[in-house]
């Protein structure tokens, strides 16, 4: 437990020392909402929902996704390829403990986030406040947690720290897109058979149903399953594929 | 009971036979040195010695441990300076020796190690402004951090300039005098020789020598040169005492001169040569 929070408190350092890090995953969401609100934020949807609490609901799902996602697969290769993890493979820290630490940390940057966006969303648009906040709470760390096992079996398939960034972004800015995260979602057919297919479609759905219908996050067991299928699948393709030394030389 | 001991050891990757069969020990408080081409299987010994590789054969024991079986006991007691490894470039020197003692339960004190390894007016530099010296003394001083017993240097002065080397010299004499055992794997001969109390030559997987640098060339043959109306006479021997009287007394006897007469004992560095050349590769 005790190098637990201080491996926790390591990471927090790392994290938000490194302008890269901060910049991309917790300010480009918050600037991502603010140029789209902007753009459309007055307008109300097909469903007569307003426009701007479509897009906040669908901007905590990109938050999710790029900070429990990217921000996990990103860091692990470049640590990786840099040999920082095979240097800390050498000391008593536990695996266990580094990736439970690397995980809290994700969830404490992307709580703070979620505040963060609902808050400028309130200020700015005069968005609603959630009615159902634990349900809201429960998604969000459920959804940067099923990201980020995303993001380890995702980082086990990674070669080199240089594509790291590239590849990361190949995936997650065309599945945000598909998946609604910007706003709309009236694509093609053959698009939105893509899309269901994959999990930040069904993560936004659970947040469009909490946030905008006030409904419980169990009033959609199925989506909550897909989300949690894929978060699996990417840990254990982790667990059994994923490597502390460098692959690149 | 020694600090590292090593039966048979063998490590193969797919058809290579990288480590073939070596033995040695190494004596606590012992610097000892492995010293070989590059490809000699000098990395893979060290790694499997670090726990990092799992061994196909033979018998290791670490401070009493299997390293292979990644034990946490095991992992308080040494210190690992990797070949290459980059850190946060965006943290402090001594943020980054802060994190990595947090890992140990008893660490050595976080300012006191950044003094050791001679960072002390680097205390709060981004490890980014940081020369490749001193980024090698941070590798080294989160090395120490832990208060290992055991501290393994894999070619620690590799790419240095002749300056920085002597100045990782004097750091690697300091751990001796902290009382560490030191396991050092390096190309340069002269680093060995400087260094070591003990060198293992490997070669091809093989250990081809093993002793103390001196011991190396002790048996080694002299070589006497000198030119005999204009011509070059190479002598080897093993007695050069007994060959040089002889041949000086026959040369005051027909009372001639011996032009530029020189007596060589093979350096450290014929030796090696000779051991790594007659090895087949």
């Amino acid at each position: 437990m005790r190098v637990f929070a201080h491996q926790l408190r390591s990471e927090q350092l790392i994290f938000w020392r490194n302008r890269e890090s901060a910049g991309f995953i917790f300010v480009f969401p918050l600037m991502l909402f603010l140029l789209l609100g902007s753009l459309y934020g007055n307008e109300t949807t097909d469903e007569g929902y307003p426009a701007i609490e479509l897009l906040l609901a669908g901007m905590l799902g990109y938050g999710a996704a790029n900070t429990g996602f990217a921000g996990m697969a990103i860091t692990l290769v470049i640590r990786r390829e840099y040999g920082i993890l095979k240097r800390i493979r050498s000391t008593p820290l536990p695996a266990s403990s580094y990736f439970a630490a690397a995980l809290a940390s994700i969830l404490l940057v992307f709580a703070l986030q979620a505040l963060v966006l609902i808050a400028l969303g309130r200020v700015l648009y005069d968005t609603g406040l959630p009615e159902r906040p634990f349900s809201l709470a429960f998604l969000v760390v459920f959804g940067a947690a099923a990201f980020a096992g995303m993001g380890i079996g995702t980082a086990s398939l990674i070669r080199s720290a240089e594509g790291s960034s590239a590849v990361v972004n190949f995936i997650l800015l065309p599945m945000a897109f598909l998946s609604g995260a910007f706003g709309s979602r009236d694509y093609p057919p053959v698009l939105e058979a893509i899309a269901n297919v994959l999990p930040l479609k069904y993560f936004i759905d659970l947040l469009r149903a909490v946030y905008l219908e006030d409904e419980s996050a169990w009033s959609d067991p199925g989506a909550l399953a897909v989300v949690a299928a894929w978060g699996l699948g990417g840990a254990l393709l982790g667990a059994r594929r994923f490597g502390w030394e460098p692959r690149e030389r | 009971m020694p600090a590292i001991s090593v039966r048979g050891l063998r490590k193969s990757y797919g058809p290579l036979e990288a480590v073939r069969g070596i033995d040695f020990e190494v004596a606590a408080g012992e610097v000892f040195g492995l010293l070989g081409p590059n490809g000699a299987g000098k990395t893979t010994t060290v790694e499997i010695l670090e726990g990092y590789r799992k061994r196909d054969g033979g018998e290791v024991e670490v401070l009493g441990f299997d390293p292979g079986a990644g034990e946490r006991g095991f992992k308080e007691r040494i210190g690992v300076v990797l070949q290459s490894s980059e850190l946060w470039a965006s943290l402090t020197v001594r943020e980054v020796h802060a994190i990595f003692a947090g890992y140990y339960a008893g660490p050595r004190d976080v300012d006191e190690t950044i003094d050791l390894v001679g960072l002390g007016h680097k205390r709060d530099a981004r490890v980014k402004t940081l020369s490749g010296g001193q980024k090698r003394r941070l590798d080294l001083g989160i090395a120490l951090v832990g208060d290992p017993d055991l501290v393994f240097l894999d070619e620690p002065t590799t790419g240095f300039d002749p300056a920085a080397r002597r100045n990782a010299w004097e750091l690697v004499r300091s751990l001796r005098g902290l009382g560490k055992t030191v396991l050092l794997t390096t190309h340069y001969l002269d680093e060995a020789q400087q260094l070591a109390d003990r060198v293992a030559v490997l070669v091809a997987g093989e250990i081809v020598k093993l002793g103390r640098p001196s011991d190396l060339t002790a048996s080694a043959k002299a070589e006497i040169r000198y030119r005999r109306d204009g011509e070059l006479v190479v002598l080897e021997t093993e007695e050069p005492t007994r060959t040089l009287h002889e041949l000086t007394a026959a040369a005051l006897a027909e009372g001639r001169e011996l032009e530029e007469i020189e007596v060589r004992r093979a350096t450290l560095e014929d030796v090696y040569l000779e051991l790594v050349d007659e090895q087949p590769t």
